[in-house]
């Protein structure tokens, strides 16, 4: 057992219940529940330690070039967390189990429970703020997995997307914030930052880097002004409400508040902006959840406020502060999920969770009533319960606080209406629903539910009870260690329910009071608050999202015109306008390299290349043309490259060219002949304008490169082909040996283009012409006598020298890329001359088996040399002697070659005579669609 | 020698963004086939230019760089493929829509989304 293992468990056993999709949900239930219970005996394990003023810590490297490694920490403050989420998730899944419906799906429920508590787990147990964030965007979409849970209904889509925009962008400015601190620190790891913590403070850019960890905690917790999310994202299950809203999700940005306090905290800012934000919070969230008449909205509403709370105390950040701020927050989770599962009881027996229709519930639901009053009771801050002591302590130090020099006196004022406020809606949750008068018709008659599901909301009723009177002995120990911390100094609390007679009391007092008469005059208020009706935050954030939504489309019917002369255009154009300023830079292009003499034969070579490039441009409207000129360029680059010694490449440019040409001529057999004059003179200079550019910029690259001197690593080619790879004809062996595993790559490309082309022919009706475009009708004689009989006597000497090429590939110019190419073109050959039908009836090879056979041989090949234990593609090599042919050299690279051979054969053939089929009038049928 | 080697290879390609500028998706490919031309002569030429060095063991004194040459073959071959599948592209299109236009021609927003 390990630290990491309290995460683990949970993130990947969340595969568990999906796992078991089929099973009964009591054993998804029981798995669910056997994976959160490992995980807390494991913290059991660690928890005396941390008690004891250590911090168990593990490390596990994962991309440390990023400063990114799987550091956790159980320090006070995470154990606190820990213990919520995952004692809070105990009873939550218990709750569940009873609260979905049949058809519910309880696998995927129970699965992105799990994965979004290992995510809380992570943010609070990371000890590098860089994993940290990780777990931070996990809890973002896991959460909205689980408030999404329920996609049919589009309030729920609605209220997971908001939720997710909401803390999605909070967290993006989060890592923002986290990279700044960590540059700062020089790591991400927690320790270091924390021991920076002065020189961040004082660093120039700590005001941003403030800001923007702030946005990240204030969207996660729904403060002022980013608290809209939450009372929408209240389409979610119950269970989900109760464990996002009450423990987990809201509480991270509270964490985060906490985890950076020691780092961040003691600045005039923290103070003005947190205190500030916080105490907003508290009251717009306490006023709107008294005007909220369904019950979950109103504990939304409160929940926004209590974190206020929480955020105000850690603003202002003494010790004492500090204490009431991880008091309240187990507090708060405790009476919040009480009373958010109390709130699910009633929605799942009566069928509403509506206040102005539900009454007098007393007498029917005794004691889910009895239960929802002592954690209301919590809530408005009623001895003898633990929210009264943190509320107690809050408003001690709302009293204490100077921050706002002869303005602080405004501070306990407005904490006491926070606290009235608080008191009204807990009333109000309990006074309208169980009583206000008898029991009145509603969807389904109530009564209280199966034991087991109140037993959670009993078990948190307790709580409430058992802190409230005995602090000292249940959670002071936590408290210090998570108060320490957070302060960084070690914290000794003292708490009691009785605090003698004294100014916090009388504001108590004062607020139950105004509490009961606030609720008193609530109708008042309803009627007062009706003429903002129009002001949803929900329609706000949907015409924003709307707006930006338009904006993208116009920009993208501005862009996106479907224009392909348009786009090319944009792309050559910023070719240019990036290349430009770079290139003039450039003080000088000619390098030390000396120039060649020009020669009479490269001279008119170039001249050849030069008129035929201009004659395909200039020609095109002319296909025909166009492409004879085209086979002139290919035909003078493939001269060139014999010139400038690669025969190796002179040769395959040479085949690939007639493959190529015939292939495009075929083409032309179902497009137009000609191209009208369609674009018009403004655009044809602007496009000459653009290829001139880029021309020239070509051209100057290339004369740069050229005459600069060369540094190649090719001297280890040349120095091992004959003794590495067994051959004298570098290039082969480069392809075959050295660099075998890119040849492997290629080919694979080749055959899947091949295939691709296969597919796209399939079932293709192309318009097929009668005649040529002058009207002049087909020659009625289809193959002609003297190509029929050429071709003929051609072919098997093509065989022949192709397997020449191949075998001689290796020391002499050739292999099985240009053999294959030979045997292919002269295939084709036959192809053009006697038809289709004719070939297939004499030569009926199914090429796409050819194609993936060459590819297998070529792969195998390379898989053979794992039974030598060798790496993949080692080859080897030996000389046989051969009776007649004498001493012979055999190569694992010549199979490996042979490979090649037979995948260009089978693609070449596969894409020409698939589409050369199209041409006769019994088009084969495909098989497969 | 190499100045008349990079002024063809920029007048190639000059020659190829043209075509690729053009409206139909005929002239289209043939520009992409040679504007692939252009690109493998650019690529070899990395090599620098030698005459009479073929690199064949034993045959010279100094050979021209093999590595560059044993890259462009491969994207020579490549090149047909890329050739070959926008050709048969560019027919579908055509026996699809019964045009070789390459722009849009019922651009509208709502067709679009």
């Amino acid at each position: 057992m390990n630290l990491l293992f309290i995460i683990m468990a949970p993130l990947f056993g969340a595969l568990l219940p999906l796992v078991l999709k089929q099973a009964p949900r009591s054993v998804k239930t029981l798995v669910t529940l056997l994976i959160t219970i490992a995980s807390i005996l494991t913290v059991l394990q660690y928890a005396p330690q941390t008690l004891a003023g250590e911090i168990p810590k593990q490390l596990v490297e994962w991309l440390p070039g990023l400063g990114l490694d799987f550091a956790v920490r159980l320090d006070g403050l995470s154990l606190l967390f820990v213990g919520l989420i995952l004692g809070i998730g105990v009873l939550i899944i218990i709750y569940a189990h009873y609260y979905l419906s049949e058809a519910d799906d309880d696998a995927r429920f129970y699965g992105c429970l799990l994965l979004f508590m290992a995510s809380m787990l992570g943010i609070v147990m990371a000890d590098n703020i860089l994993l940290m964030w990780a777990f931070w965007e996990l809890t973002s979409i896991s959460s909205f997995l689980l408030i999404g849970y329920w996609f049919h209904s589009s309030d729920a889509r609605r209220g997971a997307r908001m939720a997710l925009a909401t803390t999605g962008a909070g967290g993006l400015a989060l890592l923002a914030g986290l990279l700044i601190i960590g540059n700062i620190a020089g790591s991400y790891q927690f320790d270091q930052v924390l021991a920076a913590a002065d020189q961040i403070k004082a660093h120039a850019y700590y005001t941003p880097a403030l800001i923007l960890v702030l946005l990240g905690a204030f969207t996660k917790s729904a403060q002022f002004p980013f608290q809209f999310w939450l009372p929408h994202a209240m389409a979610a299950p119950t269970p989900v409400s109760a464990y996002l809203h009450s423990a987990t999700m809201v509480k991270a940005g509270i964490f985060l508040l906490a985890r950076f306090h020691p780092v961040m905290a003691g600045t005039e800012l923290w103070f003005t902006i947190v205190t500030v934000v916080g105490l907003i919070t508290m009251l717009i969230g306490a006023y709107f959840a008294l005007l909220k008449h369904d019950l979950k909205g109103l504990l939304a509403f409160s929940t926004v406020s209590h974190l206020g709370l929480i955020c105000m105390m850690l603003g202002i950040g003494t010790q004492g502060a500090v204490v009431t701020a991880m008091f309240h927050i187990i507090n708060h989770a405790c009476f919040k999920a009480g009373l958010f599962m109390t709130a699910g009881i009633i929605d799942h027996e009566s069928g509403t969770r509506d206040m102005r229709k539900l009454q007098g519930l007393m007498g029917l639901m005794p004691l889910t009533a009895t239960l929802a009053m002592v954690v209301a009771a919590s809530m408005a801050g009623i001895p003898p319960f633990n929210g009264f002591m943190s509320k107690e302590l809050f408003l001690d130090q709302a009293v204490q606080q100077h921050l706002f020099g002869g303005l602080s006196w405004f501070v306990p004022i407005l904490a006491t209406v926070g606290a009235a406020l608080s008191v009204a809606y807990s009333i109000r949750f309990i006074h309208d629903v169980f009583f206000n008068g008898d029991y009145k018709e509603l969807p389904k008659k109530p009564h209280d539910p199966p034991r087991m599901m109140s037993a959670p909301v009993a078990l948190l009723a307790g709580l409430c009870v058992i802190i409230g009177l005995a602090p000292m002995a249940t959670v002071s120990g936590i408290i210090n260690q998570a108060a320490s911390a957070v302060t960084a100094i070690p914290v000794e609390v003292k708490l009691s329910l009785w605090h003698g007679f004294n100014v916090p009391l009388l504001m108590s007092l004062v607020a139950v009071v105004g509490g009961i008469v606030i609720y008193s005059a609530r109708d008042q208020l309803f009627t007062f608050n009706r003429q903002f009706d129009g002001q949803d935050a929900k329609h706000n954030f949907e015409r924003i999202v709307q707006r930006i939504n338009d904006a993208c489309a116009r920009f993208f019917d501005w862009l996106d015109t479907g224009s392909l002369q348009r786009y090319m255009a944009f792309v050559l154009i910023s070719v240019i306008v990036i290349l430009l300023p770079t290139l003039m830079e450039i003080s000088a292009v000619t390098g030390s390299n000396p120039q060649l003499p020009i020669d009479m034969v490269s001279m008119v070579g170039a001249l050849v290349l030069i008129a035929a490039a201009f004659g395909t441009a200039t020609l095109h409207r002319n296909r025909f043309v166009m492409l004879m000129m085209l086979s002139v360029v290919g035909l003078m680059v493939s001269l060139s490259f014999a010139h400038f010694s690669a025969p190796d490449l002179a040769m395959t440019q040479l085949v690939v060219e007639v493959v190529s040409i015939v292939l495009m001529i075929l083409a032309l057999f179902f497009m137009p002949q000609k191209t009208a004059r369609a674009s018009s003179g403004h655009r044809v200079f602007r496009d000459i304008i653009i290829a001139s550019f880029i021309g020239g910029i070509v051209a100057t690259l290339n004369f740069a490169i050229l005459t600069s001197p060369l540094e190649s690593i090719s001297d280890f080619f040349i120095a091992n082909a004959k003794t590495g790879g067994g051959g004298t004809n570098v290039v082969n062996v480069i392809l075959v040996d050295f660099r075998g595993f890119d040849t492997l790559g290629e080919i694979t490309v080749l055959a899947i283009a091949a295939a691709g082309i296969h597919k796209l022919l399939n079932k293709l009706k192309p318009f097929m012409p009668s005649s040529d475009v002058d009207g002049r009708p087909w020659h009625r004689i289809k193959h002609p006598l003297m190509l029929t009989n050429v071709a003929n006597l051609i072919l098997p000497m093509a065989m022949m020298v192709a397997v020449y090429i191949f075998l001689r590939g290796h020391n002499l110019p050739g292999g099985g890329f240009i053999a294959g190419l030979i045997a292919a073109s002269a295939m084709i050959l036959q192809y053009i001359a006697n038809g289709v039908d004719w070939v297939k009836d004499r030569f009926n090879v199914n090429y796409q088996s050819l194609m993936s056979i060459g590819v297998m041989i070529a792969a195998l090949t390379g898989v053979g040399s794992w039974i030598f234990s060798k790496p993949f593609l080692t080859s080897w090599f030996t000389y046989l002697n051969w009776p007649v042919v004498g001493k012979w050299e055999f190569a694992t690279a010549l199979l490996f070659d042979l490979g090649v051979f037979l995948t260009v054969i089978g693609a070449t053939m596969m894409i020409l005579s698939n589409f050369g089929k199209m041409t006769t009038r019994h088009r084969p049928t495909y098989e497969g669609n | 020698m190499e100045t008349l080697y990079s002024v063809t290879v920029g007048i190639l390609t000059a020659c190829s963004v043209f075509l690729i500028l053009r409206g139909r998706s005929f002239p289209v490919v043939v520009g992409i086939t040679m504007l692939s031309y252009a690109v493998n002569l650019f690529l070899f030429s990395t090599g620098r230019l030698t005459i009479d060095g073929a690199p064949i063991l034993g045959t010279q004194e100094s050979y021209a760089d093999p590595l560059p040459q044993a890259l462009v073959l491969t994207a020579i071959v490549i090149g047909f493929a890329m050739t070959a599948y926008s050709i048969i592209l560019a027919v579908r299109a055509r026996g699809e829509i019964g045009t070789d236009e390459v722009n849009d021609q019922n651009n509208s927003t709502e067709g679009k989304r």
